[in-house]
């Protein structure tokens, strides 16, 4: 590690936390409705929409479904048949069923799993119409939830949990259009490119040729990074150098990966009316951020002691899959903030980083996605673990639980622990059966732990909806194909469902006082609390798990062992 | 009943411990349910093992010890009940095989036949005279006596009954010492007060609270999750080679789902309840008692409550031109007559003060008090006519300022007459128990808000209400403010309690969250609130709160100890699991255990046996202090939840080295 490494990662950190808090502020005014579009009364009449009516939990999850089912399937149509439809200059075939399955449902819930690669599966109309108009929408479906999900503790004795036709519009329109499109053109100015020409033949100094990509390719990263979709533009994602071409760009893009679920930590207290809630949960968000960040920088820097041994890359880590723009300093960040942030790029292979290097990527995903997590997903998950740290600790001074007035009660600890309970049981069942599975084990590369590693990552990936691979795994079969589809659905609505009844629920409670009688749940021994409680509910029933998987890697190479 | 701690005999816990093992029953506590499933699943395993002549010794070893984990948690609820059920034993006999009189006609005290108690119905009229025990819970409608409640309130002590008033209420199982009383039945038999005493302190009429229900969910929720992590390992150690043997996997689920506090939930509830019978109230649920710990408002009545009760004398102030003796002397002799506290203690003031005592003196005509003229005093022939009263009835020109600078002090001034010249004013003053501020100031930090309930006027409400240190106050109460101010602080989402025993109480106390009835108050009055004192004593209320708190308390301190608990298992058994499969493991047995059998079983045994170390806790509560929330969440994390993280290192390591001797 260097004292210029963690300037750059400081850098990324301190420009998050200080634009945290005008987006914070500006996702509130979109969420209070302060900020509106011009012209938008027309729109919602001509959609019969009346904007003021707010929606019941379960009108609001229906309406997200309706949109998400919808998006599903208009994607499915499209990668099936991107063949006969045009702006497809390389004449690329439809996808089959299982990878169109498996793409469509993966964009559709924010994960951007990706079993393809980009330039040579997708056709440009597949990008722009299919794959880009999911991310925006994927990412607006998030912060409106988070909305949804805010103005239950917000407000009090209500069941109005706002309009999610109006929320999902002005998300998109307000928020991530002009975000996008701004950060677009910073992109293209550092040569990424944005077109919709045909791929480019150019005769290499050996007298080879090689095919350059081409594509619209700016926009949808822009969305990729400020969204946490994730979904590169090219196959090998943000270690491509039309993706992600100059250090520049990738300070950038690591802002840009955390920015908004950040920021939405901090609308979160201005909309319950005291911002230090916010600051808390910001702060235990970042300081996952950074210890995830100093392990893996730790780890990556320290090197392979195998290749070390060789007298390989000494003083430069282990560089082995990064990218040499970057080092090991930027791709460490890079790896902890997307996987925090249930972001899928990776500017670097985390097949490739060593065994502890490659655990803390896949720990920060099988926490839950909430440190700081997908857009809005991020947010409501972490309060759902707020509740339950709140409720242990409540009980311990002599009172019901409550949070910001709100008491917690039966029905929101068992809407919780759903809540909790479907990501391990996707991420460890799925693994578990596929680690016995022939079908499965076919597209597994290595042997030993690191193998069961690739397809725990896998799993763990999915069930996260983060969409990042870690590698080494053939995954366009018919088999993780179906497995993760089904992993990605739940971890994204299984969950959903659940948080928006316990929104409603908490909605509907009083917003009581504070007292003497009810702790503080700002400063730091709450966010010490919370902390204990993420890492003991949320992270201990993954331990056999990575008992079996990177920590046995990393004591089988410290005994001289590779797989 | 008072306060004898009942110790229960090791050898009928023992057989309840056993009793409880039935699955049937088990199934209320999902925790130590599925232990038990787990406990059959590895003793047939172990059985199955001896029958093929394999090695079985370390099977049985840990299907012994989770056997003993499933008794363990049965025992914690039997010795729990056990206390409780000794307590009723005595109740029991109280109750008795009771015989009634069944009056024929309620105005004939001659036309009665025999009935036995367990046959009355309610609205029966029945007479119970002296020698006689109350065959059921009351009203009564005829007569006055002393009845002796000791069955009840452990007070041997007497106490007068008589029909209309306060006073009208009498218990089933209560024996009258002295004359007759005519009582009318309000409560069918098994359904009387005593029925229910009985039922709660048994424990059989227990119902999970709220917070039990959701901390429940909570403890069944984390026993999934550990479910699936340790079924998951099954698959996940076959990619690389075998997967651990079951009795090892259940070693190391038991470990994991939290049976520490699962074992211990119920205990918890139950020496909860104990708590507070031992403190002479009875609550008509666990739910009652749970809302205590959540009360932020807390209506307290002046008068018995926060001051003493008793207006005393505190000074005579005389009226310009008027010596003080001159004045003393009057205020004596107008209180001769006076029988009540505050007539006395006028003449006590008198006498310790200014030297002064008289006897009545003959041919003295008694003016009494009446409300209408609200003027007392005597008339002695040859000396003059000497009166006391309200200062506005007495010609208040003289006095009014010395009386208005009484009143804003929050005392109450009576205004001296001699002949009909007012010659100075009394001050009488309501004493302020001592410690009530210290107290108040503890529950403020607490978050609850006390407020005292009075029918003095807003000046001298306002005068004792700063003075005790309350943080509101209701002047000139009735029974329909004091109703209001519920409902108003119940629309505000807080949680009201109070102490109550008329009658026109009733509709308050049953408004409240928590209505604390007392045990001299009327039928109405118990009928309506949620807890009955036995003491009589409304200042118990706070007591209440604080127990209902410290049963929440135990409950959070001892989920979080369980939970943190899971660290060190971890760490005791993963490597031991896996250090066949990957001998570089061995690095993470941090405790530096003897051997992988031993380190499982010794987590094992130390799950097992923190639930028996933790009983007293349970029983006894966690302590309490009125600290205010983030010093007592500070406090009890750093207790239970980093001592829950280190404890279980230390234990495990200590039983692994015992181990290591045999």
């Amino acid at each position: 590690m260097t004292m210029i490494g963690w300037a750059q990662i400081a850098l990324v950190l301190l420009l998050v936390t200080a634009t945290a808090m005008p987006l914070g502020a500006a996702m509130a005014n979109i969420a209070e409705g302060r900020w509106r579009l011009p012209g938008e009364g027309a729109l919602y009449r001509a959609a019969g929409i009346d904007p003021a009516r707010g929606m019941g939990w379960r009108g609001y999850v229906l309406a997200m479904l309706a949109v998400n089912l919808a998006g599903f399937l208009l994607l499915y149509a499209l990668l099936r048949l991107q063949g006969v439809l045009p702006f497809n200059p390389q004449g690329l075939d439809g996808l089959s069923p299982w990878l169109a399955f498996n793409t469509a449902i993966s964009f559709v819930t924010n994960t951007n799993w990706q079993a393809y690669s980009g330039e040579a599966a997708m056709s440009y109309l597949s990008q722009m119409a299919g794959l880009a108009v999911q991310n925006f929408l994927s990412a607006a479906t998030g912060i409106a939830l988070a909305f949804a999900v805010i103005r239950a503790f917000a407000r009090g004795s209500t069941s109005d949990l706002g309009n999610f036709w109006v929320d999902l519009t002005r998300v998109t329109v307000l928020l991530l259009l002009p975000l996008s499109i701004v950060f677009a053109l910073m992109l293209v100015a550092d040569g990424v490119p944005q077109n919709l020409a045909g791929y480019v033949t150019a005769n290499t100094l050996e007298g080879g040729t090689q095919t350059i990509p081409m594509g619209p390719a700016a926009l949808q990263i822009a969305i990729k990074q400020l969204g946490t979709n994730g979904g590169g533009f090219f196959g090998v994602n943000s270690a491509h150098p039309f993706e992600n071409p100059t250090p520049w760009t990738n300070f950038w893009q690591s802002w840009a990966i955390i920015a908004l679920p950040m920021g939405l930590a901090l609308s979160f207290g201005r909309m319950v009316g005291d911002r230090r809630q916010g600051w808390a949960i910001l702060a235990v968000m970042m300081l996952f951020v950074v210890a995830g960040t100093w392990a893996t920088y730790a780890a990556e820097a320290g090197g392979n002691p195998l290749h070390l041994a060789q007298g390989v890359a000494r003083g430069l880590g282990n560089m082995e899959g990064k990218e040499v723009r970057f080092g090991t300093s930027a791709s460490a960040l890079w790896a902890a903030i997307t996987t925090g942030a249930s972001n899928g790029s990776v500017n670097a292979m985390h097949d490739s980083f060593t065994p502890l290097g490659g655990l803390v990527p896949l720990f920060l995903i099988q926490l839950g996605e909430v440190l700081p997590g997908g857009v809005g997903s991020g947010l409501y998950g972490m309060l759902v673990f707020v509740l339950l740290a709140v409720f242990v600790a409540g009980l311990m001074v002599g009172r019901t639980p409550e949070y910001l007035g709100k008491k917690v009660q039966a029905r929101e600890v068992k809407l919780a622990m759903l809540a909790v309970l479907i990501v391990p049981l996707c991420i460890l069942g799925f693994t578990a059966v596929a680690a016995v599975l022939p079908m499965a084990l076919s597209s597994v590369q290595d042997a030993g732990p690191h193998g069961l590693t690739e397809l725990l990552y896998a799993y763990s990936s999915a069930a996260g909806n983060n969409g990042s691979a870690f590698g080494g795994l053939t995954a366009d079969t018919p088999w993780l194909n179906t497995t993760l589809g089904i992993a990605m659905l739940l971890g994204r609505f299984a969950i959903i469902v659940p948080v928006l009844a316990m929104a409603g629920s908490i909605a509907a409670k009083p917003r009581l006082p504070a007292s003497g009688g009810s702790f503080p749940t700002h400063g730091p021994l709450f966010v010490g609390l919370l902390t204990g409680v993420i890492l003991i509910l949320g992270g201990l029933q993954f331990l056999p798990s990575l008992f079996l998987g990177p920590i046995a890697e990393h004591f089988a190479m410290l005994a001289g062992q590779s797989f | 009943m008072t306060t004898e701690t009942a110790s229960v005999p090791l050898s009928r816990v023992a057989l309840d411990a056993l009793r409880k093992l039935n699955p049937i029953t088990l199934l209320r506590n999902p925790v130590i349910f599925v232990t038990e499933v787990v406990s059959i699943l590895v003793t047939l395993l172990a059985a199955m093992a001896a029958a093929r002549g394999e090695p079985w010794a370390f099977q049985a070893g840990i299907a012994a010890w989770l056997w003993l984990t499933v008794l363990f948690a049965n025992a914690a609820e039997a010795v729990a009940e056990g206390r409780g059920r000794a307590r009723a034993e005595s109740l029991r006999r109280a109750r008795g095989e009771t015989r009634a009189k069944l009056m024929a006609r309620h105005d004939d005290r001659s036309l009665w036949h025999w009935r036995d108690a367990p046959e009355l119905r309610e609205n029966d009229v029945v007479l119970v005279e002296a020698g006689d025990l109350v065959p059921a819970d009351g009203e009564v409608i005829q007569g006055i006596a002393s009845v002796n409640e000791a069955a009840v309130t452990g007070e041997s002590a007497p106490v007068i009954r008589e029909s209309g008033g306060d006073r009208s209420a009498v218990t089933g199982g209560t024996l009258v010492v002295s004359d007759w009383l005519v009582v009318r039945v309000t409560a069918a038999p098994g359904n009387s007060f005593l029925d229910r005493m009985i039922a709660l302190v048994e424990g059989a009429a227990r119902q999970k609270t709220p917070n039990e229900i959701a901390l429940d969910i909570l403890l069944a929720g984390l026993t999934i999750v550990f479910l699936i992590a340790v079924a998951s390992v099954v698959g996940l150690a076959s990619f690389n080679g075998t997967p651990p043997s079951v009795p090892v996997l259940a070693a190391l689920l038991v470990t994991l789902i939290p049976t520490t506090i699962g074992g211990l939930l119920s205990a918890i509830g139950i020496a909860g309840m104990d708590r507070l019978v031992r403190f002479n109230v009875v609550a008509t649920s666990g739910r009652a008692v749970e809302a205590a710990g959540d009360v932020d408002v807390l209506l307290l009545d002046k008068t018995g409550t926060i001051t003493l009760g008793n207006r005393q004398a505190a000074g005579f102030f005389a009226a310009p031109g008027v010596s003080e003796a001159e004045l003393a002397e009057a205020a004596m002799l107008a209180s001769l007559a006076d029988e009540t506290p505050e007539g006395r203690s006028i003449l006590a003031f008198a006498r310790d003060r200014y030297g002064l005592s008289a006897e009545m003196p003959q041919g003295a005509a008694i003016v009494p008090f009446t409300a209408q003229t609200r003027i007392s005093g005597l008339d002695i022939p040859g000396r003059g006519s000497f009166r006391k009263g309200a200062v506005d009835r007495m010609g208040q020109a003289e006095v009014k300022d010395i009386a208005e600078r009484i009143a804003r002090a929050g005392a109450t001034p009576l205004a001296v007459a001699r002949d009909g010249r007012v010659l100075g004013v009394i001050e009488l003053k309501d004493i302020v128990k001592p410690g009530m501020r210290d107290r108040f100031d503890a529950l403020r930090r607490m978050g609850i808000r006390t407020v005292m309930v009075t029918g003095d006027n807003r000046l001298t409400a306002a005068a004792i209400a700063a003075e005790a240190g309350v943080d509101d106050f209701i002047a000139e109460a009735t029974p329909e403010d004091k109703l209001a101010y519920i409902r108003n602080a119940q629309k505000e989402g807080r949680l009201v309690a109070m102490a109550g025993d008329g009658t026109n109480d009733a509709p308050a106390l049953a408004q409240a969250d928590v209505g604390l009835a007392m045990q001299t108050g009327t039928q109405a009055a118990r009928e309506a609130g949620n807890m009955v004192d036995l003491d009589s004593d409304p200042t118990k209320l706070i007591e209440v709160v604080e127990i209902g708190k410290q049963l929440l308390i135990t409950r959070g301190a001892l989920t979080t100890f369980s939970i943190a608990n899971d660290v060190a298992k971890y760490f005791a058994i993963l490597p031991a699991i896996f250090v066949a499969q990957y001998p570089g493991l061995a690095a993470l047995n941090v405790m530096g255990l003897n051997s992988p059998e031993s380190a499982i079983l010794s987590a094992v045994i130390f799950n097992a046996l923190i639930i028996i170390a933790l009983v007293p806790l349970a029983l006894k509560g966690v302590r309490y202090a009125p600290v205010g929330a983030a010093a007592l969440l500070r406090r009890n994390l750093l207790i239970y939840g980093l001592g829950g993280v280190v404890a279980p290192f230390i234990g495990i390591k200590i039983i692994d080295l015992i181990l290591g001797v045999f």
